[in-house]
């Protein structure tokens, strides 16, 4: 039945407001955490965020009727309390795969974290989840490598692989950082890591470094007789550049670069992603950015939405929050999005945030990076948290060992294997670890100096973003 | 102790050199091997055996003591088994994999036995 044209305002409601819709397999999925306006019902919210994220314009326009827009909005399906929290609510949206471009995240992601987000009837909002359907997954290239591909070409089995942030993160010459990376690798590490902003910086010029940090790596294994690698950050100003440095980095020999997605931007994240699957190379992903996205816990994206999307655009590690260390992560939520990273099928889990069945089908799992204000002593609990298939990134805690890198990355490593092996026999780490490390430093003076110079260190603040618990 | 110590380790000294999990702590006992084996068992991976001379330990691919063994749980058997190829290739490193079909990975490996880098 053909309809008439009636210019003027509908109620958003009216069209996209279908708690009767069972959504579809190969639909897009997403839940936000919704704070109307005062006087604003949810139904009416819930329907305004679908529209905003989807079809809608505030006013009908005539060209609507040129299409079947009943079949391309989004659909409002469905609205819940949010735990504790009576001023939100959740609003589950149902999007038709054919809203967006294939194997786009860009696309996907200017649709449903884009004006929507400074519409004037919510007071805030926040992408808590998202299910991508299977006919949508395959489109998207996914972790160039994924875990065991990973194990194969470092050579690491049965434990976390082990890294360090080189320091100062700015000022030092290529060749005295170079040192520091040689250091550390020669000390026990498996990687060495660029700091974030460590891009190519007037003191140091990203050619010369990714040149001695190779010499580096080439040397200390021949020294170690292992793998060793470090994350040349390729991260630029311009893709072409990126693109350039990520090329070098291969010509080199290079056996993992680094990019951060978040502000380097998703494309050009996707391209070097690409590019690693096609040459062989790890692909390491540093989140810088982040925070300004995912701590407020009303509004924004939830940290677990920017971990599946980098796991569809493409990534082999990325950082998580460490639980124990100096930066932002509950516990729970935490090992929900290590999840999201590494596991083939996740389950919805309300307990830890997770408002979907999420299926990645073919799609490898990445590594989840704990890094930050952690030393020895967490040692057990990381082991604990994380398990083998995991990156443990001390910077401060190899590179500020009395007696330097090689020390300090030697005693991180008596420490991990100490603890890997406690566990293997049946120890409860977060009970023993304490005995596990000091009789390891026993046989390891490294260690034992490392155990007396971090002993007193604590990082107890309170989370900022916790799950939605009644708490009431 | 807390004196400042050099980090002793050199590429003109083979007896330096390390080979991946486990080679920062000291050589296991028996009984802690024994633990090892135990662990790759509970998993319900499959063990394998395998050998190299110390100078090629960088070589993705050990020699390999016969085929892994396949479905084997008997730990005293796996433990002979990792003796046999120690008795019948002295001086070579002995490593010990647990191999995991579900992820189609190692999901332990080991050098249990130590070779002659002297």
């Amino acid at each position: 039945m053909a309809k008439k044209y009636n210019a003027g305002v509908k109620e958003y409601r009216a069209t996209y407001w279908m708690p009767e819709y069972t959504p579809k397999d190969s639909d897009i999925l997403a839940c936000f955490k919704v704070v109307p306006q005062p006087g604003v019902d949810r139904e009416e919210v819930a329907a305004a965020v679908a529209a905003e994220s989807s079809t809608g314009t505030w006013t009908t326009v005539w060209t609507d009727l040129l299409t079947d827009l009943d079949y391309y909005k989004g659909r409002a399906y469905r609205i819940e309390d949010v735990p504790g929290d009576d001023t939100a609510f959740y609003a589950f949206i149902a999007y038709p795969i054919d809203l967006f471009e294939p194997g786009s995240i860009v696309n996907v992601f200017t649709s449903l974290v884009g004006n929507v987000f400074g519409f004037k009837a919510l007071r805030s909002i926040r992408l808590e989840d998202i299910r991508f359907s299977m006919a949508y997954l395959t489109t998207c290239d996914g972790p160039p490598h994924g875990i065991q591909v990973e194990r194969d070409i470092m050579n690491k089995y049965g434990r976390p692989l082990l890294g360090c942030t080189i320091k100062p993160k700015l000022g030092l010459s290529a060749k005295n950082y170079g040192r520091a990376v040689y250091e550390a690798l020669r000390g026990g590490l498996d990687f060495t890591k660029d700091d974030e902003n460590v891009n190519s910086q007037p003191f140091m010029n990203w050619k010369q470094r990714f040149d001695f940090c190779q010499e580096a790596i080439e040397k200390s294994e021949r020294e170690t007789g292992e793998r060793k690698g470090h994350y040349l950050n390729v991260t630029a100003a311009t893709a072409e550049e990126m693109m350039k440095r990520a090329e070098y980095a291969k010509e080199i020999g290079s056996p993992i670069i680094m990019t951060d997605y978040i502000t380097a931007g998703f494309s050009a994240h996707t391209s070097i992603s690409r590019f690693c699957k096609q040459n062989g190379i790890l692909l390491h992903v540093h989140r810088a950015m982040h925070g300004v996205i995912d701590r407020n816990p009303m509004h924004g994206i939830h940290f677990r939405v920017l971990a599946k999307i980098l796991r569809l655009m493409g990534g082999d590690h990325l950082h998580s929050g460490t639980v124990v260390g100096k930066l932002e992560g509950d516990r729970t939520a935490t090992l929900g999005w290590i999840d999201i990273m590494r596991e083939d099928f996740v389950k919805e889990d309300r307990s830890r945030g997770i408002m979907f069945d999420q299926d990645f089908g073919y799609m490898p799992g990445m590594i989840p990076v704990a890094s930050g204000g952690i030393h020895v002593w967490h040692m057990p609990a990381l082991v604990n948290i994380f398990g083998d298939d995991s990156v443990l990134q001390f910077g401060g805690g190899t590179l500020g060992h009395p007696w330097g890198n090689a020390a300090g990355a030697c005693a991180n490593r008596v420490a991990l294997e100490a603890c890997v092996q406690a566990r293997n026999e049946g120890a409860e780490l977060e009970k023993v670890g304490g005995d596990i490390l000091r009789k390891a430093g026993e046989s390891s003076p490294e260690l034992k100096v490392a155990l007396e110079t971090w002993k007193e260190i604590r990082f107890e603040f309170d989370t900022v973003d916790k799950l939605d618990v009644a708490h009431k | 102790m807390n004196e400042m110590q050099d980090y002793k380790s050199r590429l003109s000294d083979p007896s330096t050199r390390k080979f991946e999990t486990f080679s920062y702590l000291p050589a296991m006992t028996d009984d802690e091997i024994r633990k090892q084996v135990a662990y790759i068992v509970s998993k319900g991976w499959n063990p394998a055996v395998e050998h190299i001379e110390p100078e090629y330990l960088m070589d993705n691919y050990w020699y390999m003591w016969k085929l892994p063994l396949f479905g084997e749980t008997d730990i005293d058997a796996i433990l002979a088994e990792c003796k046999s190829c120690k008795d019948a290739n002295p001086g070579n490193h002995v490593r010990l994999i647990g191999y995991d079909n579900f992820k189609q990975s190692q999901g332990a490996s080991m050098v249990i036995y130590r070779g002659n880098t002297k």
